[in-house]
């Protein structure tokens, strides 16, 4: 296990920064220095094409990329042909709705997810019950803002055909208990569909004992480059599903008038794909699991529990999350706009969220305009808190004084 | 806090408390012009009716920052009663203010000139020119919709 107090020199834009208290990991963490290196080095050295070229730099390439869909599937306990690389989080969740869903669902079904999504989780499936003259159905949330799984049991019906749910709330942090609501809709023949974007980061994940039909991450908020996300699929799903996209190296032979298809995942992948990201991907996680995902979310729980615990005892600050799960805490300044607010923070260097954080349905379930939103993760210190609990303090008193 | 003292002035705070023509009315004179900054949940519609060349009345509603709600406020102060040739100089001087750019006509500005601090807060642009935009839409392109 590493050390997470001496992590902060691994982190260029904190050395570039030094003054930089960066507390907006969820929307993308910093990334580490061997990461950056990696895909340097890959441009630098070998940065050609993958599976076209029969030369030895082409080869090299190839095996790299190939042996991050190795290093993907033994980070989440998939076999590598249930790994689909994709651009992030959201292209994934996009090719199931169109790959898997535009088939499955038909008029009347219903589709169960909640207020909680990312519009990445939503939407598609909102296109989807649209185009199909389908039910979207909310699983409603309970009094904290928290999927349940009574709540989860209460909508769903015969006619569910596909849960889709996020495993932690991207604004709220909380922990949905997918296992039980996978177990259950899996004894019930529904497809289940997890947005585990800011789960990754926090939990181990072990799609062999969750069951679940699909699971989507993204590589920036782990620590990997932008550009690169991962689709889990259950082999024998991923095998007959569609592709959506279609073009170079996803195809074994064309004729005039007839495609035949490569086997899953390299279907999925018409196209360059993102190379130097599938490789820096895979150095995020073994940079990750140096340190231990456990080590890293006891860490980033911590400073997020000892900032909501000051924050508590302010006068004129309204926490919405007071139970944290992983490391955000969602909070406002009253009569405060959040875009108000972080422009004092900003003015001290601090680096926070506001608005909706693409999840408009939970600002309308808060009944708010936005929150502000602090994300810590390992390279944040308790100076850190100090600095934002010191800046809270002050954003509140200036907008007072007028 | 010197920039930030700029950026929120007295004026600013007292125009988002206490907004002026706040409130949308009906009546089939006025154009109008819905426009929101998706990316932080401004949401503005400005609504105006012109006799011959001038700006009779300017009204405006919506939900957004002090910075965005409060200019909509001070843009109807300063704009109404102006020709739409004056407002559309009045508009892109304010636009040059915002961006640091040097501004010929400071006084043109009038009371907008307190936005002169946001041109140190690049993320805070949209948020300021926001009603700005809508006016400069229905004076220009007669894209306001009719009001009903």
């Amino acid at each position: 296990m590493g050390n997470v107090k001496t992590t902060r020199n691994d982190f260029g834009v904190l050395k570039t920064h030094p003054r930089l208290v960066y507390l907006d990991t969820c929307a993308t963490s910093l990334k580490p220095d061997p990461v950056v290196h990696e895909i340097s080095n890959y441009y630098q050295e070998y940065g050609v094409n993958i599976h076209r070229g029969v030369y030895e730099l082409s080869h090299k390439a190839t095996e790299a990329y190939e042996s991050a869909r190795e290093a993907v599937a033994r980070f989440i306990h998939a076999k590598p042909e249930e790994i689909v690389f994709t651009k992030g989080t959201t292209s994934a969740l996009n090719l199931v709705a169109s790959g898997f869903g535009m088939s499955l669902i038909q008029e009347g079904d219903e589709i169960v997810t909640s207020e909680l999504e990312h519009h990445s989780s939503l939407l598609p499936w909102m296109i989807v019950a649209k185009k199909k003259n389908a039910k979207l159905i909310y699983v409603p949330l309970d009094s904290s803002g928290r999927i349940t799984f009574q709540n989860y049991l209460s909508v769903v019906s015969d006619r569910t055909k596909v849960v889709a749910l996020t495993y932690v709330s991207n604004v709220l942090g909380y922990i949905t208990p997918i296992e039980e609501i996978i177990a259950h809709a899996k004894s019930k023949n529904i497809s289940t569909v997890v947005d585990a974007a800011q789960a990754v980061p926090h939990m181990k994940i072990d799609v062999s004992r969750l069951g679940c039909d699909f699971l989507a991450f993204s590589g920036h908020k782990m620590m990997g480059p932008t550009g690169i996300g991962v689709l889990y699929g259950r082999h024998k799903v991923l095998s007959k599903m569609e592709p959506i996209e279609f073009g170079g190296e996803m195809n074994d032979n064309v004729d005039k008038f007839d495609v035949f298809y490569k086997e899953t995942p390299h279907k999925f992948e018409a196209g360059t794909p993102p190379i130097a990201g599938a490789i820096g991907l895979k150095r995020a996680i073994q940079y990750l699991e140096d340190i231990g995902v456990e080590t890293i979310h006891d860490h980033s729980k911590r400073l997020a529990e000892m900032a909501v615990k000051e924050l508590m005892k302010m006068d004129g600050v309204r926490v919405y999350n007071e139970e944290i799960d992983t490391s955000v805490v969602a909070f406002n300044i009253e009569g405060v706009h959040p875009h108000d607010a972080v422009s004092v923070y900003d003015a001290d260097h601090i680096a926070l969220r506001a608005g909706h954080h693409c999840a408009q349905l939970v600002s309308k379930w808060l009944k708010c305009a936005g929150t502000l939103r602090a994300s810590f993760y390992l390279y944040n210190t308790e100076d850190d808190v100090e600095r934002f609990i010191a800046s809270t303090i002050k954003t509140r008193d200036f907008f007072r004084n007028f | 806090m010197l920039n930030l003292e700029n950026l929120y002035r007295q004026v600013i705070m007292d125009h988002y408390k206490n907004p002026r023509h706040k409130g949308l009315i009906r009546n089939p004179e006025y154009k109008m012009l819905h426009l929101t900054n998706t990316s932080c949940g401004d949401d503005i519609t400005i609504q105006t009716m012109m006799v011959g060349d001038i700006i009779q009345d300017i009204r405006h509603d919506g939900t957004g920052c002090s910075i965005c709600c409060s200019s909509a406020s001070v843009m109807s102060e300063t704009l109404i009663g102006k020709t739409r040739e004056k407002a559309n100089e009045i508009v892109e001087a304010f636009y040059s203010m915002i961006k640091g750019e040097p501004v010929e006509n400071v006084e043109l500005l009038e009371e907008a000139i307190v936005y002169e601090g946001v041109s140190k807060f690049p993320a805070r642009l949209k948020c300021a020119t926001l009603s700005w935009r809508a006016i400069g839409a229905i004076l220009n392109k007669e894209e306001g919709e009719d009001n009903g």
